[in-house]
């Protein structure tokens, strides 16, 4: 079976800045796939591209095996976009906004309005539908924009960012949204910025900077192939903790290091291997270990080996230079 | 990595449900046109101070012209009320189009273009359905200034169908301004800086006519050859002819021809525009 988003080689330039430069991955038939990077890295431009709403300027892209550029109205057919800032009318209510889009998709009056009511349900906005949605939280706002992405029934859905700027509570609830979703075979395509985010929600992670892929595969892959693991060992008794960390030195080669308040001793280790010689030579001398573990580099850890940079590296502000300079070349191409 | 070869027919996997439709059809661009023309109208359902500025416009051009200008144009402001109100019909059609590139330009900073963008809908349908809506902004204006000017003293001295006819041409006039609205608000950089754009088109075309001063041999020779060749002048006149009496049937052709010129010029190029619009 071939996968449902399948993007190669997309290109995209903005005047000075390469948005996209060789792109590519897939996502298989009820899966989710996280575009995880930083600000700039050319998330949004690859779910622009995706969504029918840029055109690359190199490689393609297909939902469904219809091509994002030469069918891209069969795609529009089959997608549903959920954009960075909640992309739903601040001047209609919930249920009017569920309504128009319903219409849109050709639904007849009562069936649009059904599906809305059904939807504002599960979302949780009921008593809120007939509101204005300016005077909605940003949690329902973006609840309300998934709602709103799901009237057509669609077969693939992005979510661009769609916990940004949320609280841990409404966040979670977005969460629990997505996981839903794949349940009825609907293959997801989100970006974001959070490496918590991709490790929570994704079945495979595409790592992007600087408009490529630099790294891809599930969490777990993804974490082992910077090699680099973490050896904790915490003596039961704390004043041990110089004697452990003179063992570890000795087995890893590296300098580990020591917190004296808890005796806690880390160090990274390259060879598994480690942890039974560890085991081995604290039992010889009879150290008891309260804590012993071998654990794989967290995502920021994978991030850093990756791109050379820190995940939360600001340094790169190229999406919020995007629409300017996406402006300017529109600009160049009417004047 | 993926390779994708793009060269060969896709495997497609199975799709749920109708195969997708290629294009899509005349008939579902009007009725996706009338939905987003019933989001225009639903919005002001909530929000209707969006119709302050075409409520009070109209009042407070009119007493201030009519005070101003009425002793020295018409000798008194009795006559020249019936003068005037003719002539705001026409300035205030044209000023009415201005929030239309506004809210549009809005629209698409919010992102509910993009929403629209990635619908299944014709490309066309988002802008028409926003010009069609702003109908509202037009019998707002309309209904303004024929009662605000009828408590003055204004009187129609037509018959009812030639002033349902004024009234028709201004609306046509004012579809087809609409449009420049809309072009100024898919090019504009942000929403504020759409009316600044839309007042340089605005005011040469709205002041330098006749709505305000009909005998325009007064008028320097150049001014005059643009007052000649201004479609306000035109509607105004037209407006005149038909509500209060006089010439009629040039000024109505020109003003039509002048309508159909502005769309055929500006509703493709504002559509390519939407389409790109990033």
């Amino acid at each position: 079976m071939s996968a449902v988003i399948e993007a190669a080689g997309l290109e995209k330039r903005f005047g000075e800045t390469q948005a996209l430069a060789g792109a590519g991955f897939s996502a298989e038939k009820g899966t989710v796939l996280a575009l995880l990077g930083p600000n700039g890295a050319g998330k949004t431009t690859a779910v622009r591209v995706l969504s029918t709403l840029l055109k690359p300027d190199g490689g393609a892209a297909r939902i469904c095996g219809y091509d994002v550029v030469h069918e891209a109205v069969q795609v529009r057919q089959l997608i549903a976009l959920t954009g960075q800032y909640a992309s739903v009318d601040d001047e209609l209510t919930g249920s009017e906004n569920l309504v128009m889009i319903g219409r849109l998709l050709g639904l007849g009056r009562a069936q649009a309005k059904d599906k809305a009511r059904e939807l504002l349900a599960r979302f949780g906005l009921t008593d809120a539908a007939k509101r204005a949605t300016k005077t909605y939280s940003g949690g329902m706002r973006r609840r309300l924009d998934l709602a709103a992405s799901l009237v057509g029934d669609p077969q693939v859905i992005f979510l661009d960012e769609p916990t940004t700027g949320l609280d841990p509570r409404a966040r979670n609830q977005v969460w629990d949204t997505v996981r839903g979703l794949t349940a009825n075979g609907v293959t997801v395509l989100l970006t974001t910025q959070y490496l918590e985010e991709a490790d929570e929600l994704a079945d495979h992670i595409a790592v992007i900077d600087r408009g490529r892929v630099v790294a891809s595969g599930t969490a777990s892959e993804l974490k082992a192939t910077t090699g680099k693991q973490t050896i904790e060992v915490r003596p039961a008794d704390r004043f041990r903790a110089p004697e452990v960390a003179e063992l570890v030195t000795r087995l890893t080669g590296e300098t580990p290091e020591v917190r004296t308040e808890t005796g806690l001793v880390t160090a990274t280790a390259v060879d598994p291997a480690v942890l039974s010689e560890l085991v081995q030579q604290l039992g010889q001398r009879g150290i008891v270990a309260a804590e012993l573990a071998l654990r794989l580099p967290s995502l920021d850890e994978v991030f850093l080996a990756l791109t050379g940079h820190s995940a939360d590296d600001q340094n790169v502000n190229e999406d919020e230079n995007h629409e300017s300079s996406e402006e300017l070349a529109d600009a160049g191409r009417t004047a | 990595m993926t390779t994708l070869d793009i060269t060969s027919p896709a495997a497609r996997p199975a799709v749920p449900g109708p195969e997708p439709k290629k294009r899509v059809s005349g008939r579902q661009m009007v009725a996706n046109a009338l939905t987003l023309a019933w989001r225009n109208i639903a919005q002001l359902k909530h929000s209707p101070e969006k119709l302050l500025d075409v409520t009070l416009m109209p009042i407070v051009f009119l007493l201030l012209f009519l005070y101003v200008f009425g002793g020295a144009v018409a000798g008194s402001t009795h006559s020249y009320l019936q003068v005037l109100l003719p002539g705001l019909v026409a300035q205030m059609t044209m000023f009415a189009t201005m929030g239309l590139g506004t809210a549009l330009n809005e629209d698409i900073h919010k992102g509910v273009f993009d929403r629209f963008r990635s619908l299944p809908i014709g490309r066309s349908s988002p802008l028409i359905g926003a010009v069609l809506g702003d109908t509202a902004r037009f019998l707002t204006v309309i209904v303004v200034l024929t009662g605000f000017g009828s408590a003055l003293g204004f009187r129609f001295h037509t018959n009812v169908l030639a002033v349902l006819a004024a009234f028709g041409l201004a609306y046509v006039f004012y579809l087809a301004v609409c449009w420049i609205s809309v072009l100024i608000g898919m090019i504009a950089p942000s929403p504020e800086t759409v009316q600044g754009i839309a007042f340089i088109f605005i005011m040469p075309l709205v002041f330098g006519s006749s709505i305000l001063v009909p005998n325009t041999k007064t008028f320097p020779g150049w001014l005059q050859a643009w007052v000649k060749v201004n479609p306000i002048t035109h509607l105004a006149d037209a407006v005149r002819g038909l509500t209060v009496g006089g010439p009629t049937s040039t000024h109505v052709l020109y003003t039509l021809a002048w309508a159909a010129g502005i769309v055929l010029v500006t509703f493709p190029i504002a559509v390519r525009m939407y389409s790109r619009r990033v």
